[in-house]
C-alpha cells in the first residue's frame, strides 16, 4: 500500500451499484489479455446516469470518450457504495482506469471484500458525507497510514476510519500473498 | 447460536463462533458461471500454476447461464473456456451449453441438481448465491479472487455475521407471493439494512411456503445488503432434498435463546401487493399507489421470478386473455422450461397459455435480468418502462440507463401485462 496518494477527486452519489461501476454488457472481456482488459478502464463508471457523473455539476465522464485511463485517482461516494452484484470486474475496472482509492461512507459487503482480497483500490470509509463537500476535480492527498485525507483545493481535512483487520491483506498485496505469509497456502 | 453461526462453526472445526470474528472455513460446494468462471480460472492458474489441480473436482459446480443465447463472440468464448477447463480437470459437475446437460440459471439449478443440502456451506461467484440459504445452509456470493483461492485450497475466510430475524405469521392471501414479502422487508430496512448480516426468515407463514417460494425470500437478501439469507429446514425441505440427492446432510436450527441483532415481525394477512419503483429495490410502494402507471413491457424470469410456480401464478391471471404490451417469459432452467410444456391449466399447457396470450417465449438463462450483450432476449434498448419479476432495478440493470424498472410479483406483473398499466392482481383474482 502506498503511504501517500495524491490526485484528483471524482464524486458520485449514494448506492452506486456494480452495474453503474461497470455495466454488465462489458463483462465479456478478458481480465487478462491487455487489449481487452483496458476496455474495463474505458467503461469504468459509465453506467452512472450522466447527470450524476462527477458531482456536483454532473456530465463529467470518469474516463474520457475513446480513452482507457481516467485522470481521477480518488472515487468519492456516499452510502452503500458497490451494492448489487458480486462481479470483481467492478473494483478491477476502477483500478484498470487508474484509480487508487475509493472513499465512501459505507460499502456493500462483496464489493468491499473484492477490493481487499483482489488488491485493487483501497476502500476507506469516511465519518461524514464527504461526497457533499468534495467536488469533482478537487486535488486530494491521502496519508494511508493514519487515514488523513486533505482536500488541497479547499484546505479541508478529514480523518477517515481505520482500515482495521483488512490492512494486513492490503499490505500483503492481496489475499493470496496474505495467505502465504500466514502459512495458509503452501504452494508457490 | 443462530443457524448461520452454527454452520460456520462446524465448517471451521469449532464448537462456537461469535459474530464479528473472522474464521477460515472449509467449503462444501464452489459454484461459478460463464461471467466469473473464466477470470476465476485465470487467477487460479496465476496463483497455483498452469498445471495446478482443483482442490476437489466433486465440489466444483460450473453452470453457464448468463450470456448464452447471444452472437457476442467474447461471450461465446467464455463458454468455450469453461468447457476446456472442465475437460482438462475432468469435472463431473459441468453443465455444458448445447448439451442435454445444460441447465440454465445457476441458483435454481443448484437446487434441482441436489447441491443445496441443509447444514452445508456453499460459495458462488454470484451475489444471488444467497438463494441456497432457503435450504437451511450457509451460502454467499464472492468475487473471482476468493473463488480462485477456494478452487486451489477449498478454503475461504469469513467474518461471522450477526443475524437479523424476520418472522412472518398469519395466512398468506392468494393475491400475495413471497416476492411481496421480501420487497416489503427491503422497503422497511433499505438496500443496506442488512449489510454484513445474516437474514433469517422464520414463522408459520414461511414454513407454509414451497421451496420455490422460500428461495424468492433468500434470493433477495443481497438486495438488503445481507451476507446470507437462511431458513431453518423442515419436512418440506427434507422432502425436496431427498428427491434430488442421496448425499448425507444435517439439519441445523437456531438455539432457544440465540442472540439476534434485531427482530422484525409481519402479519402477512394484512400486507398488500407491492412494487419496488425505479431505481432501487428498496423504493417500495403499494401497487395501489402506483396503479395506472403506463408500461411498455412486462417480464417474467430470473433466479427470483422464473420458477415454475412463478409461471403458474402468472398463467392463472393471463389464461384465456391477451397481453397488450410486449411480455417476455423466460424460464430459469431447462427443467422449468420442460415443465411449462407438461404442466396444464384447465387442459392447456402453461406454454400454450402464454403463447396464446401473445407472450414472447425465451430460452432458459439469465437473459435480460442483467441486460447483457445487445442481442439478449428481452433486453431494454431505450427508455422503456417495464414491470418485472426480477430482483434489481438500479439504473441500467436491464440493459439501458434510460429504462425504468418496477419490480413486482408474478401475479402483479401478469395483471399489468393484460392492461398495459400497473394493475393490482386483486382486480383479476376474484
Amino acid at each position: 500500500m502506498e503511504s501517500m496518494i495524491r490526485g484528483l477527486a471524482y464524486v458520485v452519489g449514494d448506492a452506486i451499484d456494480t452495474d453503474q461501476i461497470i455495466p454488465a454488457e462489458h463483462l465479456v472481456y478478458s481480465l487478462k489479455k491487455p487489449d481487452e482488459r483496458r476496455m474495463y478502464g474505458r467503461y469504468a463508471m459509465s453506467g452512472v446516469p450522466v447527470e450524476e457523473q462527477g458531482l456536483p455539476q454532473g456530465h463529467v465522464p470518469f474516463t474520457d470518450p475513446d480513452k482507457y485511463l481516467s485522470k481521477f485517482t480518488f472515487v468519492i461516494g456516499g452510502v452503500n457504495f458497490g451494492c448489487g452484484s458480486s462481479r470483481e470486474h467492478a473494483p478491477f475496472a476502477l483500478t484498470e482506469a487508474g484509480a487508487k482509492v475509493v472513499v465512501a461512507q459505507s460499502y456493500a459487503r462483496i464489493f468491499y471484500r473484492n477490493t481487499v482480497d483482489g488488491g485493487f483500490v483501497i476502500p476507506f470509509e469516511s465519518n461524514e458525507k464527504i461526497n457533499h463537500e468534495i467536488r469533482t476535480g478537487d486535488q486530494l492527498e491521502l496519508d494511508t497510514g493514519i487515514g488523513q485525507l486533505t482536500n488541497q483545493t479547499t484546505g479541508q481535512e478529514y480523518l477517515l476510519k481505520p482500515l482495521g483487520d483488512v490492512a494486513d491483506i492490503l499490505n500483503a498485496g492481496n489475499v493470496f500473498e496474505y495467505a502465504r505469509k500466514n502459512g495458509l497456502i503452501t504452494t508457490v | 447460536m443462530t443457524i448461520t453461526e452454527k454452520v460456520i462453526a462446524r465448517h471451521c472445526g469449532r464448537q462456537r463462533v461469535s459474530p464479528g470474528e473472522s474464521v477460515w472455513v472449509d467449503v462444501d460446494i464452489l459454484m461459478t458461471h460463464d461471467v466469473c468462471g473464466p477470470p476465476t480460472i485465470d487467477i487460479f492458474k496465476r496463483e497455483f500454476g498452469e498445471d495446478a489441480k482443483v482442490w476437489d473436482p466433486e465440489k466444483l459446480v460450473i453452470l453457464p447461464d448468463h450470456y448464452i443465447f447471444t452472437q457476442n463472440h467474447h461471450a461465446n468464448r467464455n463458454v468455450r473456456l469453461l468447457r476446456a477447463f472442465a475437460e482438462e480437470h475432468n469435472l463431473p459437475h459441468y453443465y455444458d451449453v448445447g448439451s442435454p446437460r445444460y441447465k440454465g440459471v445457476c441458483h435454481m439449478a443448484l437446487a434441482e441438481e441436489g447441491f443445496n443440502r441443509p447444514g452445508s456451506l456453499l460459495i458462488g461467484t454470484d451475489s444471488h448465491t444467497c438463494t441456497s440459504g432457503a435450504f437451511g445452509m450457509f451460502s454467499t456470493g464472492v468475487g473471482n479472487t476468493d473463488a480462485a483461492l477456494i478452487m486451489g485450497t477449498g478454503k475461504i475466510w469469513l467474518r461471522v455475521p450477526e443475524t437479523m430475524r424476520f418472522v412472518f405469521e398469519g395466512t398468506l392471501p392468494p393475491y400475495l407471493m413471497a416476492k411481496d414479502l421480501i420487497l416489503a422487508v427491503i422497503g422497511d430496512i433499505g438496500c443496506d439494512g442488512a449489510t454484513y448480516r445474516a437474514m433469517e426468515f422464520d414463522g408459520e407463514s414461511v414454513y407454509a411456503l414451497s421451496m420455490q417460494e422460500r428461495m424468492t425470500l433468500t434470493n433477495m437478501a443481497i438486495e438488503a445488503g445481507g451476507k446470507n439469507g437462511i431458513i431453518a429446514p423442515d419436512e418440506t425441505t427434507i422432502e425436496y432434498v431427498r428427491a434430488r440427492t442421496d448425499h448425507e446432510f444435517e439439519c441445523i436450527y437456531s438455539d432457544e435463546g440465540a442472540h439476534f441483532h434485531s427482530e422484525y415481525r409481519y402479519d402477512v394477512s394484512t400486507l398488500e401487493p407491492v412494487v419496488a419503483k425505479p431505481h432501487r429495490p428498496d423504493n417500495r410502494a403499494s401497487v395501489i399507489e402506483v396503479a395506472g402507471t403506463r408500461l411498455d413491457r412486462a417480464y417474467v424470469g430470473s433466479c427470483t421470478g422464473g420458477k415454475l410456480e412463478d409461471f403458474q401464478a402468472a398463467a392463472e391471471i393471463i389464461q384465456g386473455q391477451e397481453v397488450v404490451i410486449d411480455t417476455y417469459i423466460v424460464p430459469a432452467t431447462t427443467e422449468i422450461s420442460e415443465s411449462l410444456q407438461t404442466e396444464t391449466l384447465d387442459g392447456r399447457t402453461l406454454w400454450d397459455v402464454f403463447v396464446n396470450a401473445g407472450c414472447k417465449m425465451g430460452q432458459a438463462s439469465c437473459a435480460a435480468c442483467l441486460g447483457g450483450p445487445p442481442d439478449t432476449f428481452g433486453r431494454m434498448q431505450g427508455d422503456e418502462v417495464v414491470i418485472s419479476t426480477t430482483n434489481r432495478n438500479f439504473p441500467g440493470r436491464m440493459g439501458s440507463k434510460q429504462a425504468s424498472v418496477y419490480l413486482a410479483s408474478p401475479l402483479t406483473v401478469a395483471a399489468s401485462a393484460l392492461s398495459g398499466v400497473i394493475t393490482d392482481p386483486r382486480e383479476i383474482l376474484v
